[in-house]
């Protein structure tokens, strides 16, 4: 693997709707196991950057390089749609916010997990189970819910499950969409535990969009702040946390409470 | 009779431009297997679910010189199958059989005939509902990207269910399968018995959808194979007793209740089958099969 080379690069990335700009002149390159976290205020244009990244939304202006398996850099719109289907199904992984939005609710928790691999052409129900039941220990989650339905899971244990069936045919690059929105601190706080050890040991690179200061900070290697759909500060996460040099970011720092 | 009949219906009851539209979908359904073809259904003198689809395909395909036979659930004789059998009798005044090995066009509900099709016979199926993708993904631009990039994995999860659910794949009939290593399609409401019966048939199999507007085909000698798992291998499951009447023990058999008190008896639902059964036996002095 060639590791002076990006994994993931962003240049010079706008997207408008109409005369309303949701994100202008994002740059940004995410090496081979790196975290990048993406702060901000609801509206400054967080999500709108991370769905255009992702192949889910056409930028108006600027470029998506991915480093691919055998083709080296290449620019997400010159890829094909089959190409980026498969993409998205394989080397990426997508976490929603709402876990809703990620997993089939009508489906049993191990056919969740087991979608990414039937989709990848695995034929065997042995092994497609044993992977899925696997993958729900991995998370935590017990192996004797491996044929409930996700609508009977708690919203912790709906997220874990969500992460798992995206895991589970070991992407390279995972985003995620406010991953600990809506959960308890108790909750959050495991998740986050999770998080951090799955992408430790699976070697992932991640892209992570949140409000949240204290995620990046368990999580992100680096940090991008944005507001008004511009980027206002980035660097090492620590350093931005810690030495807030932006007007915003400091007033972003200030503003968490603590207990 | 049939001349009046000729006088107030055009042949086959629907107008010429019609015909010529629906050959048209059904030209394209034969030359991509199992693609799903949008056609203007038009609407029947017959509620939606009785077989408006198949009776469109039927009247594009039918010739004067037809032996047409209708069938529902493998029997001749119920209400579906004389509705539609008088319907082409008053309209295009075609001959009527319930001989299967004479008849030229099939039309069916839920069964392919036991006796061996030939080559030169048109089955024309109704389908209910022609997704086989719909209850997993309820949106039909998805669907249709799905067949168009050969994305199946979402096939195999509802098998997949099925397995952890009941130990077994416990979809019996509607069974999906692969038309010539392409399109996955839904054979109609058959049993999952008559699925090896698609593969490399000598007829011609026409599918018609006339409430969700589809047309698909499966033309002479063309490879169908019913998903599975390696370790799940597709069985053409029947039920494991034998035809009361004619003691067929390789047929798909009908349960009957025959009284209040838990009896009951399996029989061929194929009528045309097992009465050819029963004659046979009679003549040979053997009953059993």
């Amino acid at each position: 693997m060639m590791q002076d080379e990006p994994l993931f690069a962003a240049s010079g990335l706008s997207k408008s709707y109409g005369t309303h700009v949701g994100c202008r002149d994002v740059s940004f390159d995410l090496w081979p196991g790196e975290v990048l976290g993406i702060v901000g205020e609801s509206g400054s244009g967080k999500s709108t950057l991370l769905n255009c990244i992702s192949g889910q939304l056409e930028p108006s202006e600027g470029d998506v390089l991915y480093r691919t398996q055998d083709e080296g850099m290449k620019s997400t719109q010159a890829m094909t749609e089959p190409e980026l289907r498969k993409l998205r199904r394989t080397e990426w992984a997508f976490v929603h916010q709402n876990p809703r939005d990620g997993l089939r609710l009508s489906v049993s928790a191990g056919g969740n997990v087991g979608e990414r691999l039937m989709a990848i052409g695995a034929r065997h129900y042995g092994d497609i189970r044993n992977s899925a039941s696997e993958w729900l220990e991995r998370v935590e989650i017990s192996t004797a819910r491996i044929d409930d339905r996700p609508s009977t899971f708690s919203g912790g244990m709906q997220q874990r499950l969500q992460i798992a069936r995206n895991l589970v045919t070991h992407p390279r690059l995972i985003f995620m969409d406010e991953p600990t929105g809506g959960l308890d601190v108790s909750v959050q706080a495991r998740l986050l535990d999770l998080l951090r050890s799955l992408v430790r040991e699976l070697g992932l690179s991640a892209i992570i969009v949140t409000h949240d200061l204290a995620v990046v900070r368990l999580l992100a290697d680096r940090l991008m702040v944005m507001r008004g759909g511009s980027v206002v500060e980035q660097g090492l996460t620590d350093q931005v946390l810690d030495d807030p040099q932006h007007p915003y970011t400091q007033l972003l720092v200030s503003s968490v409470l603590m207990p | 009779m049939s001349t009046l009949v000729r006088e107030h219906y055009n042949f086959a009851y629907l107008d010429e431009h019609t015909k010529r539209m629906i050959r048209r979908a059904l030209l394209k359904g034969v030359a991509i297997p199992g693609y799903q073809v949008p056609f203007a259904s038009r609407e029947m003198p017959m509620p939606y679910g009785w077989g408006t689809g198949g009776v469109q395909v039927s009247a594009a395909c039918m010739v004067p010189d037809d032996r047409v036979k209708v069938i529902d659930q493998g029997a001749d004789d119920t209400t579906n199958a004389i509705s539609i059998r008088k319907f082409f009798e008053r309209t295009a005044g075609v001959a009527l059989t319930e001989r299967t090995a004479e008849a030229t066009l099939i039309q069916t509900r839920h069964r392919i005939p036991e006796h061996p099709l030939s080559e030169g016979q048109i089955l024309v199926y109704q389908v209910p509902i022609p997704e086989p993708l719909r209850f997993l993904e309820p949106r039909e631009t998805e669907t249709r990207k799905m067949h168009a990039l050969s994305e199946y994995g979402l096939m195999h999860v509802k098998l997949y269910e099925d397995i952890s659910q009941h130990g077994e794949i416990a979809t019996s009939y509607a069974y999906p399968a692969e038309v010539n290593g392409r399109h996955v399609f839904d054979p109609s409401p058959i049993p999952k018995f008559d699925n090896p019966k698609l593969d490399n048939a000598p007829a011609l199999q026409l599918f018609g959808a006339g409430r969700e507007q589809r047309i698909y085909a499966v033309p002479p000698y063309t490879r169908v194979r019913s998903l599975d798992f390696e370790d799940y291998p597709f069985v053409a499951a029947r039920a494991e007793h034998q035809c009361a009447l004619c003691g067929a023990l390789h047929t798909y058999l009908d349960e009957v209740i025959i009284d209040d008190e838990g009896g009951r008896m399996f029989v061929c639902s194929d009528t045309d089958y097992c009465n050819e059964r029963q004659q046979a036996n009679q003549e040979t002095g053997n009953d059993a099969g």
